[in-house]
């Protein structure tokens, strides 16, 4: 295969594991983030640090997502007791703040970023392989998660958080964790993408990319995990082979986005339902 | 033994005085009704109970502990079980789902408890036995978006039900079901409170009501004007006046 081949998986591979975490934020358990991207760059920026710092490979990916899930706990912590729609404004708040945040800091290289990050020593077959397989644990997280007694309480936290509270469900704990679970996954994924660049620079968090990983969320299916690697492989790939997507991104996903939610608000998953359930009436 | 406890509670919401000085008591085994115009404060009472509202003042107390400030998850812990009067059920659920996560409370209390169990059998048989109970049988696979507003009532009785209550308080759980449905319910619930579930249970259907409680309860304008016997508080004149003042919203409840 040639480089280009493993550097298209790798992102793939990352994308998916952006797309499923903030799924399971948001599909699973209702609560929407537009700031997915700066748990993503957080763990990034944290792995970058120690693998500069010399620590290994597993270090760097460990403290990425630590960091990716600390900074979500934090976050939802201060907005889950609030009103349900709160934590969109919070979130996208946080999407600005922190590449503001990054660009300012001279230890983060501002601007410039970090580059001259050592090698993981794998070589772009390795590191994709590496990125495929944990793209492929968090699938497997995602779909265990789902079946569980967790993902059972998560859907109706999703549905109604009073109903929920009524059936003696915690639900502050219970959207609390999904957003620490979510964006540590983020934040390895950041990790990852450091040693797959090994060069960082703020642009490559900002608030587009939130709402592009939202896009394939909802084009997705909010709460199915297949559904949404599917719509993260096609966002993925569609503008690699069109070049214009990616000019226009945001208004090309943005305007996606609106027309799913109005028209097919169960994305690719609820369109596949109901034409299954045709073809078995048929 | 005092399950539930209730001490000058009242409630501001901007300029309506939704409830005042509101004390009452509920010993274990009691069946209780209450009853009250439309906008008398009757779902706001639960509501504050549930710890969905918090009172300006006052306190609620259950089974003698003071839980005025403990979330509502926790005190449907300890016992307290409720249904809404505008139905809240899980729309991405089946009728069975719906109330076998009910079933699994002591599962889905803590999270990570949640996250290390899947199998969901034993649950599963409990919410279609509670299903059964309530007249839901035959529908477990239902999703609960397709349901007419009388099933969605019952499905609320039965998910209340399945988290083993030691205490019910019901919102109008009668509304939407004919005469014959309403009585065969009300029955329901008589029996359960033969077997020692402690029910409080709101409703207009002032005829099942009277039949089954053993005690009623009146608010009018966020005030308890009576509490009694079902056939003395009926005929006490402040009670008569407050229906008979309010004799169109009351049907329209
Ligand atoms: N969340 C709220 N905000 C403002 N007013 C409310 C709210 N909830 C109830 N009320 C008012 O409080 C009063 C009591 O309402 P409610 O408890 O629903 O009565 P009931 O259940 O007896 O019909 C009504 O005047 C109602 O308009
Ligand atoms: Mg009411």
């Amino acid at each position: 295969m040639t480089l280009y081949a493993y550097s298209l998986l790798s992102i793939l591979g990352i994308n998916i594991m952006l797309a499923t975490s903030l799924n399971l934020i948001s599909g699973f358990c209702g609560q929407f983030s537009l700031g997915h991207g700066a748990f993503y760059g957080a763990g990034a920026y944290a792995a970058a640090l120690c693998a500069v710092a010399g620590y290994p490979v597993p270090v760097a990916l460990l403290v990425g997502a630590l960091v990716g899930g600390a900074l979500g706990f934090v976050v939802g912590f201060a907005s889950v007791r609030l009103r349900e729609d709160f934590l969109v404004v919070t979130t996208i708040g946080v999407s600005f703040l922190f590449v503001g945040f990054v660009r300012k800091q001279k230890w983060l290289g501002a601007e410039m970023g970090i580059s001259k990050i050592p090698a993981s020593g794998l070589g772009p077959e390795g590191n994709a392989i590496m990125i495929l397989l944990f793209a492929a644990a968090t699938i497997a997280l995602c779909l265990y998660l789902n079946r569980s007694w967790l993902g059972f309480a998560f859907r109706a936290v999703g549905d109604d958080e009073q109903a929920a509270r009524t059936i003696a469900i915690p639900v502050s704990t219970y959207k609390l964790l999904a957003f620490t679970i979510g964006t540590a996954v983020a934040g390895l994924a950041g990790g990852l993408y450091t040693y797959f660049t090994q060069f960082i620079v703020p642009d490559s968090f900002t608030f587009i990319l939130s709402v592009t990983l939202m896009a394939m969320v909802v084009i997705g299916g909010l709460g199915s995990t297949w559904g949404v690697v599917i719509a993260a492989i096609i966002l993925t790939l569609l503008p690699e082979a069109f070049r214009f997507i990616n000019d226009y991104r945001l208004l090309i996903y943005g305007g996606v986005l609106m027309l799913v939610m109005r028209f097919a608000p169960g994305g690719l998953a609820g369109i596949a339902t109901s034409v299954t359930r045709r073809l078995r009436k048929a | 033994m005092t399950t539930l406890h209730v001490e000058s509670v009242s409630i501001r919401f901007g300029g309506v005085q939704a409830l005042t000085d509101v004390n009452f008591s509920v010993q274990k085994g009691e069946f209780v009704g209450l009853i009250g115009p439309n906008g008398a404060g009757k779902t706001t009472l639960l509501k504050i109970i549930a710890g969905i509202l918090t009172p300006d003042t006052g306190r609620v107390m259950l089974e003698g502990e003071d839980v005025t400030r403990l979330p509502t998850a926790k005190r449907v812990r300890k016992g307290l079980a409720i249904t809404h009067q505008i139905v809240r059920p899980f729309r991405s659920m089946t009728t069975l789902d719906n109330t076998a996560l009910a079933a699994g409370y002591k599962i889905t209390s803590n999270p990570l408890t949640a996250a290390f169990h899947w199998r969901r059998s034993q649950q599963s048989a409990r919410a279609a036995e509670m299903l059964a109970k309530v007249g839901l049988a035959g529908l477990e696979d239902r999703d609960v978006s397709a349901l007419p507003l009388g099933n969605l009532k019952r499905l609320e009785v039965a998910r209340a039900l399945a988290l083993d209550p030691s205490i019910i308080i019901l919102d109008e759980p009668l509304a939407g079901l004919n005469h014959r449905e309403a009585e065969r319910q009300a029955d329901t619930l008589a029996a359960l409170n033969a077997e020692g579930l402690t029910i409080v249970l709101i409703e207009h259907n002032l005829r099942e009501l009277v039949r089954v409680s053993k005690r009623l309860l009146v608010l009018d304008g966020g005030k308890m004007i009576a509490d009694g016997e079902p056939e003395h508080v009926m005929s006490d004149p402040a009670v008569r006046e407050a229906y008979v003042g309010k004799a169109d919203d009351h049907a329209a409840a």
